[in-house]
């Protein structure tokens, strides 16, 4: 039992960073269609900045908070790369996300050398029901819990956020009011960039990350944003924490390294469902 | 003062010609209709006003703010239709949403319902409401009556002729059928594959044979 509570809670936290992930993925794919093949990027290159700073003197929050306004900058970047051009494709715009990505391998490397990466988040552990259990974990659910409250906050409350929704529904009733697709699409991408950046230094702590481990960030987020059916930001929230734990318990009771596996398989059984649901050659809305 | 100026448009898709050397004018606080076939190319014409397609010649000249109420609505389905209507206030940056609820009372009710829940005539004072709320000084309107039913059409009309009384609001109404259009305006052009065939008061318009046929579906041809 103490094993089955132990790997739920693994779950959790893993869970959390996914879904952080795969909310990055949603805002960015409604605003452009767009699937950012670069989006686990953004938590590595986060990730490895925290290091870096942490590194260099910088106390803890400031170092991560830092690093996800680079990890938002970098989105914006990956943006301009992408969508930037008015009229692009979304085809062609992802696979601008590709090479975003595979850039940055470059740059990493470049900067950071080819080693996995950790540094400490919150130090020491506490005892539930019998378990030892690491404080980073209550960092990780309850930061996952105000990003996301503050993403539904956003939208639902602003005029920025409900610009970003009008976008996404109708972008040629949004560019007949006046809001500028490509200008919102480039929002898109940044605050994706930065979602990516605070699953990035969340999940370091937890388990060492290395330039390639975009990957599998990337594999699991996606899985969770296919779950939460690419719509509400929140809904992945769901997607992520059932991958998370779907995956811990995987790992507990088979092997750790059927994880990535069981996501991808995930993922392709819903693909499956849904296209049978629904025609996948489907003309746009009409 | 000409408030629309257009002369000799041109817009091209491609290798086909939308419109082929389109002129047309209207002045404040008029009432203007454009009436034409479905593709003789009017909603090209709005997008050209709107600046959403590229002009490949001819000059197009707004004084003032124009807002375009497209065809089919195009609201924001998930939004609310108080969000609806404030984000057309994005660039006026006046978000205050009471007074288009005073024109049009009957959105009152619907204001925290979700705009892609409405009827088609709600849906179609959404999309003017949405329009008004850039404070425009000309409101061009693409096939408001399209799909709806005589007495919403006349609720609109009544609308439409109490804001350009009260308001001096100016309104360029795009129809394919000349019926509404012409008994709201006072002036009209007739478009076909295009080109402007016909211009004139809209008094003058009804009679000649070439709408008549055409567009108020009034005469009917081979009678033997």
């Amino acid at each position: 039992m103490s094993a089955f509570l132990s790997y739920v809670l693994h779950g959790i936290a893993m869970g959390s960073s996914f879904a952080l992930v795969a909310s990055g993925l949603i805002i960015i794919y409604r605003v452009t269609r767009v699937v950012n093949l670069a989006q686990g990027t953004f938590a590595v290159f986060a990730a490895f900045t925290t290091s870096t700073l942490l590194g260099a003197g910088l106390p803890h929050g400031a170092a991560e908070l830092l690093a996800v306004l680079v990890a938002g900058i970098l989105g914006l970047l990956a943006g301009l790369v992408a969508v930037g051009k008015r009229g692009t494709s979304p085809q062609a715009s992802l696979i601008a996300t590709l090479g975003v990505a595979i850039f940055c391998y470059a740059l990493e490397i470049l900067i950071w050398g080819d080693q996995p990466r950790s540094f400490p988040g919150l130090a020491g552990s506490f005892e539930l029901s019998g378990l030892e259990l690491p404080k980073q974990y209550v960092v990780v659910v309850a930061a996952t819990i105000l990003v996301f409250a503050l993403l539904e906050g956003f939208f639902e409350w602003t005029y920025a956020g409900k610009a970003l929704t009008a976008c996404a529904s109708n972008p040629y009733a949004a560019t007949l009011v006046g809001i500028g697709v490509v200008r919102m699409s480039l929002f898109g991408f940044m605050l994706g960039g930065a979602l990516g950046g605070v699953a990035g230094v969340l999940l370091a702590p937890l388990s060492p990350m290395s330039y390639d481990s975009d990957l599998s960030l990337f594999v699991n987020g996606f899985a969770s944003a296919i779950l939460a059916g690419l719509k509400r930001p929140v809904f992945a929230l769901v997607g992520g924490l059932i991958i998370g734990m779907a995956e811990a318990l995987v790992a507990g009771y088979a092997k750790a390294s059927y994880q990535s596996a069981l996501a991808l398989l995930l993922t392709l059984a819903i693909l499956v469902v849904q296209g049978a649901r629904r025609p996948v050659l489907q003309a746009t809305e009409e | 003062m000409n408030l629309i100026e257009i002369e000799e448009l041109v817009v091209r898709y491609g290798s086909i010609t939308a419109l082929d050397g389109v002129s047309l004018s209207v002045s404040q606080g008029e009432m203007v209709a454009l009436v034409g076939a479905n593709g003789a190319g009017k909603s090209t014409l709005l997008r050209a006003l709107s600046g959403v397609v590229r002009r490949a010649g001819g000059k197009v000249r707004i004084q003032g703010l124009f807002a375009h109420v497209p065809e089919g609505r195009q609201l924001f389905p998930d939004l609310t239709v108080e969000d609806n209507l404030r984000l057309g206030a994005f660039r006026s940056r006046e978000r205050d949403t009471s007074w288009v609820y005073q024109l049009l009372p009957e959105l009152e009710r619907t204001r925290r319902q979700r705009a892609g829940t409405l009827s088609g005539g709600q849906q179609q004072m959404v999309a003017i409401g949405r329009g008004l709320m850039s404070r425009p000084d000309v409101l061009a309107i693409d096939e408001m009556s399209l799909g709806l039913a005589p007495l919403v059409v006349r609720q609109l009309a009544r609308i439409l002729a109490q804001l350009n009384q009260t308001r001096g609001l100016t309104v360029l109404l795009v129809e394919q059928s000349a019926l509404v259009a012409f008994s709201l305006c006072t002036r009209g052009y007739v478009l076909e594959t295009g080109k402007i065939v016909a211009s004139g008061t809209t008094g003058e318009l009804a009679q000649s044979s070439l709408v008549k046929d055409a567009y108020l579906g009034s005469v009917r041809k081979a009678a033997s």
